[in-house]
């Protein structure tokens, strides 16, 4: 992205219509202004205030105390909740992200055949994309329910049909269940954004590349492997980027459908903002982890753009 | 897609048909994993306590109740947060939209002082997420007495680097040829921004419309933080207190989710292609 606005502000130099008028001087701030002010107000400054106010202890009530990097310090050294909720984030980016991708891609290649009747396909696997995420937590909280669930029973019904020793799991209630539920949950809920990205990429893709690799030969899976998955690389690079971001800021899921528990093992970054702020009321606290997210948001963007290299495929000249 | 016939694609139609059908029931298959949540949520919301809690679970309401509607929305004021959700999401999206115009305006179109660093301001913001901001931003909402307003909801969110930065960027694109036409004929700014510039972005203007107005519509965690009481909340937020207080009724629930739902999946089949490109338009700006 930086890239991009680079060249695009070197291009803003040249056309001479450009040149600075005085004249426009003060037009150009009434046009600024109202949006300004907003973004002064209530993005830039509180950036700044955020910072500031990770270095204290505050709890509205007494004045705020400065502590220093002790928030910091705290939470890096003895904080066994917060070590929790990094594995947990961990756990969600690592399941979240590559099935999320796989799925959409998987999607995509299938709703890319010219066939009749696959616009309504498209409407429905999108269609939890527009859903209010405390609704679709209330349904799946449900939809897990141990002795009256569908999920549960269906499985009962597997177990007892096919004579296995399957049971169904205490979903929400279990350690080491809750955690797919929230992965289940955020596949149903995201997998048409990544499906409809992917389906725009596949558009795009010239078909006289199928062509000639059908021409050498090339099995489906090759034109897949060699033409479709290299043409499509900088979209994956890019979801991969905006998925693993979502990944690390979840929190209506298990907000809604665990509380964050059992045992937190689903209590996300941002759950533990939200309960150190508005539940204990440290605001100090509440900020450093906001600012912890933050940089680890910008760490694996960074080294995700720098890992694209050796892997994304950008078409140069773009001729066919 | 079909329309170039190619000789050997000719030879390789046969074999295609029996790919289509496999493709067609693989989808239909992932089609009905994808509603079942819905179906399962219209269905309970429809049943009699006893049939929720009996095992098999059934999937057609016996008898059918209508009357949990009736139930649900005499327990929680529904309508409220509906108008609650549409005022502040009309808001949001008017004030960002109006704001943001201006400005991506004065970015692409004039010239002044301290242009390229007001636009890297808003650009260093791009990628901060919002959690960072909404601490110090709760404290402001409680020094201006603002707690458990309709300022509180709509302000704070009405501002955002993203809409400029995706305006700028399309502003860009029209011809200047066309503003400085105007210009010679003696347009204002503000009248060269209301009768070219606004009128020549209808795509993108759409696509912002909808992003912004679907995600305040659906922001769940800066209202669960600013309101309190139900003359506020708004719908995902009112849904959730309701949950508080009935958790285990799950005929209610349900139908509160469908409640909550139904006005949104009702435009959404509506204008489905509209809200594909916002959601995705939104995504392909970077956030």
């Amino acid at each position: 992205m930086s890239a991009q606005t680079a060249s695009t502000s070197q291009r803003i130099a040249v056309p001479r219509w450009r040149r600075y008028r005085p004249d426009q001087q003060w037009e150009a701030y009434f046009f600024l202004l109202p949006s300004f002010a907003g973004f002064l107000i209530f993005v830039a400054i509180p950036v700044v205030a955020s910072l500031v106010l990770s270095f204290f202890d505050w709890n509205l009530l007494s004045p705020p105390e400065f502590v220093g990097v002790k928030n910091y310090v705290q939470l890096l050294t003895n904080d066994r909740t917060f070590r929790q909720v990094l594995f947990n984030t961990v756990y969600f980016t690592i399941t979240i992200v590559p099935l999320q991708l796989a799925c959409g891609l998987l999607l995509a290649v299938a709703l890319n055949q010219s066939m009749r009747g696959l616009e309504i396909y498209r409407l429905i696997y999108f269609m939890p994309v527009v859903t209010t995420i405390v609704a679709a937590a209330l349904v799946f909280q449900w939809f897990f329910n141990r002795d009256f669930g569908i999920l549960s029973a269906a499985i009962w019904e597997l177990g007892s049909a096919t004579g296995l020793p399957i049971r169904p799991p205490d979903w929400l209630n279990d350690p080491d269940w809750a955690k797919p539920a929230v992965v289940i949950l955020t596949l149903w809920k995201n997998t048409g954004f990544t499906m409809v990205i992917y389906l725009a990429a596949l558009q795009g893709v010239p078909r006289e590349l199928y062509d000639a690799a059908k021409v050498d030969g090339a099995s489906g899976w090759q034109r897949f492997r060699y033409v479709t998955f290299p043409m499509v690389s900088p979209t994956t690079f890019f979801l991969m980027v905006i998925q693993m971001i979502g990944a690390f800021q979840l929190f209506s899921e298990a907000f809604v459908m665990t509380r964050g528990g059992p045992a937190q093992a689903t209590l996300t970054i941002v759950y533990y903002i939200y309960q150190m702020a508005f539940e204990f009321s440290r605001m100090g606290k509440g900020a450093a982890i906001a600012w912890v997210l933050f940089i680890f948001i910008f760490l694996f963007t960074f080294i995700q753009t720098r890992l694209q290299r050796h892997w994304v495929h950008y078409e140069a000249g773009g001729e066919s | 897609m079909t329309p170039t016939p190619l000789p050997p694609a000719a030879g390789a139609r046969a074999p295609f048909q029996a790919w289509h059908v496999l493709v067609h029931a693989a989808l239909l298959l992932g089609s009905i994993v994808m509603l079942l949540p819905f179906g399962w949520m219209l269905a309970t919301s429809l049943k009699a306590p006893p049939q929720i809690f009996t095992y098999p679970p059934t999937l057609i309401p016996n008898p059918v109740m209508w009357q949990n509607y009736l139930d649900t929305v005499q327990a929680m004021p529904f309508g409220r947060f509906y108008l609650n959700s549409l005022f502040v999401a009309v808001s949001v999206t008017t004030i960002q939209i109006l704001t943001a115009s201006l400005a991506a305006f004065a970015f692409a179109r004039l010239r002044y002082w301290g242009r390229e660093i007001l636009f890297l301001v808003y650009l260093a913001t791009l990628m901060i997420p919002f959690q960072v901001t909404m601490i110090p931003n709760f404290i402001l909402v409680r020094y201006l007495r603002w707690y458990d307003t309709f300022y509180a909801l709509i302000v704070p969110t009405a501002f955002s680097a993203f809409a400029v930065f995706l305006l700028r960027q399309y502003f860009l694109g029209i011809p200047v040829e066309l503003d400085e036409a105007a210009r010679m004929d003696g347009a204002s700014s503000l009248r060269i921004w209301a009768r070219i510039i606004m009128p020549l972005s209808g795509p993108v203007l759409a696509a912002l419309t909808i992003f912004v107005f679907l995600g305040s519509w659906n922001d769940f965690l800066w209202p669960l933080v600013v309101t309190n009481s139900n003359d506020t909340r708004t719908i995902p937020v009112g849904l959730a207190s309701f949950q508080g207080q009935f958790n285990t009724d799950w005929h209610l629930l349900m139908a509160g989710s469908v409640i909550a739902l139904l006005p949104v999946l009702l435009v959404y089949v509506l204008a489905q292609k509209r809200f594909v490109e916002g959601i995705t338009l939104s995504g392909m700006g970077g956030r």
